[in-house]
Formats: structure tokens, sequence, C-alpha cells
């Protein structure tokens, strides 16, 4: 019966049904971020040792990265989940046409914050607080090897989200030529729904990470 | 059961569809990405064998004669990257559980085939890097890439070696996320989880510990080559970092990876004992909880590798109270084995003979792991040659005697082909001999107090070196014996029935060599594992 249901297509052939490769595709993603999570675990928790040990100065740092940027970056970063998981769910329900666009806004809002990121990155190497290659870093304040250290976690942790970042952006690229082309349906689904998970766990990284960097200043 | 009809090939099987390059290196059949793993395992083991019988051999006497002084560094840093990362940690999972788990599940292939295939692959690219690392000037920390010597004084190829680590674990990831999805949603009907084959559950749980604790040690690595190559110093005491936490998150993985090694091993002689013993496992469900447990508890121990590290004692007392825990699990996997052969109708074939000296050398080398795992003793034993013998007990006369016990039962599921029965029960002993030989004396050295990595030694170690050089030359036919036999089975061996041992399992429901999706018709389990005695009655 062809017509009863367009969507329809043959699992790979590993697989009994497609509801089993759904089930399969979901839960690598989710061992996967497992393993994602302890690699920034393993970094946040240094970071936090450090951040009890040297309470004050790395404060006193943490005044010194752009605040006002970083939030903005936020709010693009957390408003991309958004249009992720909508067009998640416009590609479920088949709506084409939104899916693609509100996927597109996603891939815009992802590069802005990459854009807004570089650019701080540059302000900080114009004020000297980029202690890395040699450059020169004047800290404007006590115990500078401290700060130093602070900043070697700054740039280890957003470098870090950042090539995630990279790599979610081309993540949802292939989605959105998938989208485009929408030969296979079903598969789709499924790509949108391991890609936006991914994309999500890479937003969540980034509130902990600027919560830890940001915020948590004198 | 030796009575077995010899058997007869089916038409069709995995290996009939071709010997082209293109059939072995774009092949996505978990069963010839196996033997792409066995292949590079089998280079690698030989490679880092070679490192250590130099190191065996410059150790005969008591000054240094044979190597410089650097070259002997590189040999035992060598020795150790290629043995744990490109021997160790691949070994049973990803040649024996490749081949097997898809088939003692009833499903036809792994969940993501083609990331299996790309996991064997990054594994090649990465052992390529360490190879470059050994060519461009080698590496002279030791397998353990302790900071500060790494990232501010060694002069060797530091970077190289550790961006060939680093690549090689995501193989590892890749391998552990497709068994633990393969596991968990590809079970054929009736296949509850409490009937899974325990070689299936040792491979799950390693798996639970190569997603999670693979990448801790990535991270490690990645901030040694950032110090090395843009001064990030995150573990250097000068811009306010700390060595101590290099040494937290090494072993934070370090220890977990020493599990990855053993656990996959227990599997294996569950199957081999209770195949061989004609009985069920005793306690089916014990051996379940006790692996289980000890993939948990083998994440709360990592601080026994730095009592001497200026650790707080607090800690300490903790850390070494998880890592006595531990004891309790083992010992409940050793007298579940005990018990299992407990009137059984054993019969002495070469995978037996292994499974049997896995037990006695894990005996030993659990027992000594309890003395290192006590506070007082490690000031004591801390960095000796008693290390170096608890772990090679445990890693090698262990988990390599597993492996290879493995290799032979499966082999002729494998392969199609019957290993020659009398030198593999020589080999087997020969390696037991060999392997206590080469390890036993350095129990002796260390609590004499011979420091661990140093070229030279007084000269009232003499006798005990040379012993243990000359076992390691028994132990390397040990090694040697098998390769050649097993390469000759390959094409003159007896061909082999689907069920050579009257083993219970679904791999063996299946022929030998089996099909290309591993069952002609998709299989039903109605009895619980190991159902030996109404097979027998």
């Amino acid at each position: 019966m062809p017509t009863m249901n367009t969507m329809t297509s043959a699992p790979a052939e590993q697989f009994d049904d497609l509801d089993q490769q759904l089930r399969a595709d979901v839960m690598g993603m989710w061992v996967f971020l497992a393993t994602e999570m302890l690699l920034f675990g393993s970094l946040l928790t240094g970071f936090v040792i450090f951040r009890i040990q040297h309470a004050a100065v790395f404060a006193d740092a943490a005044s010194h990265l752009g605040l006002k940027l970083g939030s903005i970056n936020t709010a693009i970063l957390l408003t991309s989940g958004l249009t992720v998981a909508l067009s998640e769910q416009a590609v479920s329900s088949g709506r084409r046409r939104s899916a693609f666009s509100l996927l597109l806004i996603s891939i815009v809002l992802g590069v802005t914050f990459l854009c807004i990121k570089f650019y701080e990155w540059y302000i900080e190497y114009t004020e000297e607080l980029m202690p890395v290659l040699g450059l020169p870093f004047r800290f404007k304040g006590e115990h500078d090897h401290v700060a130093e250290l602070f900043f070697n976690f700054y740039y280890m942790m957003t470098g870090l989200h950042a090539v995630h970042m990279i790599a979610g952006l081309g993540v949802l690229m292939v989605i959105l030529m998938q989208i485009a082309r929408w030969s296979e349906p079903g598969r789709v689904t499924r790509q949108a729904r391991i890609g936006g998970l991914y994309w999500h766990f890479v937003d969540v990284i980034w509130v902990f990470i600027f919560t830890l960097l940001y915020l948590l200043r004198s | 059961m030796s009575t077995a009809a010899p058997g007869a090939w089916p038409r069709d099987h995995y290996l009939s569809s071709g010997w082209s390059l293109r059939a072995w290196l774009l092949t996505t059949d978990h069963k010839r990405i196996a033997w792409l793993y066995t292949a590079s395992i089998t280079f690698f083991f030989f490679l880092g064998g070679l490192a250590a019988l130099l190191v065996r051999l410059e150790l005969m006497t008591p000054v240094g004669d044979l190597l410089s002084a650097d070259f002997y560094n590189q040999m035992f840093s060598f020795h150790g990257i290629v043995m744990v990362w490109f021997f160790l940690i691949p070994s049973i999972p990803a040649t024996l559980g490749n081949f097997l788990i898809p088939i003692m599940v009833g499903a036809k292939d792994l969940a993501f085939p083609r990331l299996n295939l790309l996991s064997w692959y990054i594994y090649t690219v990465g052992g390529m890097v360490v190879l470059i690392a050994l060519l461009t000037g080698g590496v002279d920390t030791g397998w353990t890439f302790y900071v500060p010597l790494s990232t501010l004084f060694s002069n060797s190829a530091v970077v190289w070696a550790v961006a060939g680590v680093f690549v090689v674990g995501f193989s590892t990831i890749l391998t552990g996320l497709n068994f633990i999805v393969t596991i968990h949603t590809m079970r054929t009907r009736g296949l509850t989880w409490f009937r899974l084959p325990l070689f299936v559950w040792a491979n799950y749980a390693v798996s639970l510990v190569m997603v999670l604790a693979t990448p801790v040690l990535a991270m490690t690595l990645l901030l040694i080559a950032m110090e090395r190559l843009l001064g990030i110093g995150i573990f250097d005491p000068a811009l306010g970092g700390d060595p101590l936490l290099f040494q937290h998150l090494f072993w934070f993985y370090s220890h977990p990876a020493v599990y990855i090694m053993i656990l996959p091993a227990f599997g294996v002689v569950s199957e081999l004992i209770t195949c061989f013993a004609r009985k069920p496992v005793f306690g089916y469900h014990g051996m379940v909880i006790s692996l289980m447990t000890i993939t948990v508890l083998g994440f709360l121990v990592w601080g026994h590798h730095m009592f001497t590290s200026g650790l707080s004692l607090y800690a300490g007392i903790v850390f070494s109270l998880f890592s006595f825990l531990v004891a309790i699990p083992s010992a409940m996997k050793t007298f579940n084995w005990t018990a299992t052969l407990y009137k059984g109708r054993i019969t002495f074939h070469a995978p037996m003979i292994y499974a049997l000296s896995f037990i006695g050398l894990f005996t030993i080398g659990g027992l000594t792991g309890i003395i290192v795992a006590s506070l007082a003793a490690d000031v004591h034993l801390h960095d000796t040659y008693f290390v170096v013998a608890h772990f090679h007990y445990v890693m090698v006369g262990a988990a390599v005697t597993a492996y290879l016990g493995g290799l032979h039962f499966w082999w002729p599921k494998m392969t199609g082909r019957m290993y020659p029965e009398i030198w593999a029960r020589v080999a087997a002993v020969t390696l037991f001999i060999g392997f206590n030989l080469t390890f036993f004396p350095q129990f002796l050295l260390g609590y004499l107090g011979m420091p661990r990595r140093y070229q030279t030694y007084p000269e009232d170690f003499q006798i005990l070196n040379v012993m243990s050089s000359l076992g390691a030359g028994v132990l390397a036919v040990g090694y040697l014996l098998p390769m050649l036999y097993l390469l000759w089975s390959l094409r003159w061996g007896a061909k082999a029935p689907g069920n050579p041992w009257g083993a219970k399992g679904l791999e063996w429901e299946t022929s030998s060599p089996p099909p290309a999706h591993n069952f002609h018709q998709p299989k039903r389990v109605t009895e619980p594992p190991y159902a030996y005695h109404e097979y027998d009655d």
C-alpha cells in the first residue's frame, strides 16, 4: 500500500524496522553526549578547583571580560536553540518550508555568535590579555600569574566550545541541505532529531561556561 | 565433544564475498572489521613486545651497556604507550567483541557499521602518528606523560605521542558507543538482559568505561599539547597551575582504563570455563552484579596512584578503602569460576588451559593489588618493580591470556578452521611458565627496593633480573607459537563444524564461518544462558 504513508522508507540493512533504527540513532547521540559531557566536565572541574583556590584573583580577572557581549551572545545562542527545536518539530510534521527557514535562522544566529566571540577575543588581544604563544600579558591588578591562569582556562573553555559550535553548524548545514532536497523524509526527521540534540547540548555547555567565567566576577 | 563430525562450510559465508583490498578496507561487516583490528593489534603487540625485549636484555647486567640511557627511556615509554593504547585497550573488545557481540545478541550487524569501520581508521591514524613519534626522536616520559617532565623538561617527541594517543581515544569511544547502542536496541526476540552471555555483559560494562573515561584522557592530553605548543600553563605552577591536577585527571582515566583491559577478559573466561566444565556458570546474576560493581567502583579509586604525590591523608584513606572494596566483586568472580568447575566434567582443551592459567595469574595479580592499595605498604612499594609485577599479572598474565584463550575458542567460528590442539596446549603451558618466570622475580625485586624505569641497578639484584629476562625469552616463545600455528591453520587446519565444542550460545547456532548477516533466519531465544545440563543429559 504505497499510498498509505509516503514518509515510509526502508531501514538500514542491520535494522529490523525504522522504529528500531530511530531508537538506535537517538540513543547513539545520547551516549555521544555523555562522552562530551565528561570532556567538558574535566576542564570545568579543573576550573572550579582553581576558582575556589584563588577566589579573589579569579573574580577580579573575570571582571575584565566583556559581560555585555557575553550576555548578548548567550541570548543569541539560546534563541538559536529555540529555532532549532521549532525546526525539528516542523520537520516531523512535514512543514518543509518553515523547517527550512527556521533552521536557516538558527545557522545565522550560530554564525553571529561565533563572530561576536571572535570580536571578544580580538578585544582581549588588544588589551594584552592573551597569554598564549608568548604574547605580552599585562594584567592591571595583583597576582598577575594567577590571573594568567584564569585567562588560560578562559581560552581553553571558550575555544573548545567554539570548535563544537563549528562542528554543530556543519551538522545543521547538512540537515538544511537534506530539508531542501526532501528526498527521504524519514531520514531527515531522524537527522533533525539527533542534530538538534547535539545543538542543544552545545547551548547548555555555554550556559555553564558563561556562568563560571563571566558571572562570577567581583 | 571432540568427536564432532568434520565440518562442511556453507556455500555462502562472510568471507566468500571477495578477498580484494576493497572488500576489506571498505567493508562495513563487523566480522571483517574484527579481522582488520586483529591484524593491526597483532602488529602493535609484537612491536611493543620488541621494545620490552630490549628493556629486558639491557637489564641482564647491572650496568648500562646495551642501550644508551636515552634510548632505554624511549624503549620503556614506547612499550607502555603501544601496549596500553594500541594493544590492550582494543584487544578483546575490538576483535572478539566486534566479531561476536552482534552474533551473540542475534543481530545482523552492529548498530552503526560505518562508524565501526571509521573507528578502525581512526585507530590506524593514531597508530601511525605514534610511529611518527618513535621515528622523530621517541618519547622518554613513560606512558604516563607526567608533568612537568612532559611539558617543561622533555625534549622528545611528546606532542606527536600525545596526539597519537588522543586520536586513538576516539576510536575507543566510538567502539564503546556502538556496543552500548547495539546491546540496548538490537537484542533478538526473547533475549532479555539476564539471558545475555556474560561476554556481552562484560563488553557492555567495558563500553560504559570507554565512553565515560576516555574523554577525560582526551582533555588531559590536549592540555599537555596546549602547554607545549601555546604555553597555556594549566599544569604549570609558575602560572598558578597545579601538576597534581594532571595526575588527578590522568588517573581518572587511567585507572578505569585498567578495567577496560580486564573486564572483557572476565567475560571471555566465563564463557570458556562454563563450556569446558559442561556446567552453567555458577551464580550468573552475581557475575553480572560484580561486573557492574567493578565498573562503578573503578571510577572511585584513581587516588591510589597518588598516595605518595602529596594527596591529603583523608583522601588517601578514602581511596584506599574504595580500592579494597574492588576486591569483593573480583573475589566473587573468582569464587564463582571455581564453583563452576566444582563437579564439572572438565576437559583440558587449549582454551581451558588458558582460562585456568588466567584464574591463577589473576588471583596473584589481584591479591598483590590489595597490598599496594594499603597506604603504608604503598609508600614502600610505590614506583618499584613490585608495582610493575602487579599490573603485568593483571594486564598481561590475566588479560592477554584470556584474549588468547578466547581467540582459540572462537577461532573455528571466525575462520572455519580448527587450530592444531597439541601445539595450542604446548603454547598455553609455555605461556604460563614463561610469564611466571618473567614477573614473579619482579615482585621480589620490588620488595627489595628496586625502582622501576632505571637502566642500572646494584649487583645484588642481578640474579633475579637474569631470571626475569630469561623468562621473557620463554614468554616470547609462548606468544610466537600461536602466531605461527594459527596462521598455519588458516590454510591447513581441519574444516570446523558449526559447533565444535558443543557449546551453548547463539554464535554456535550459525555456521562456521557465519553468513554475511550472521543468521539465515532471525533467532528466538527461549532459554537461560549456559543451559548445559539439559544439553548433555
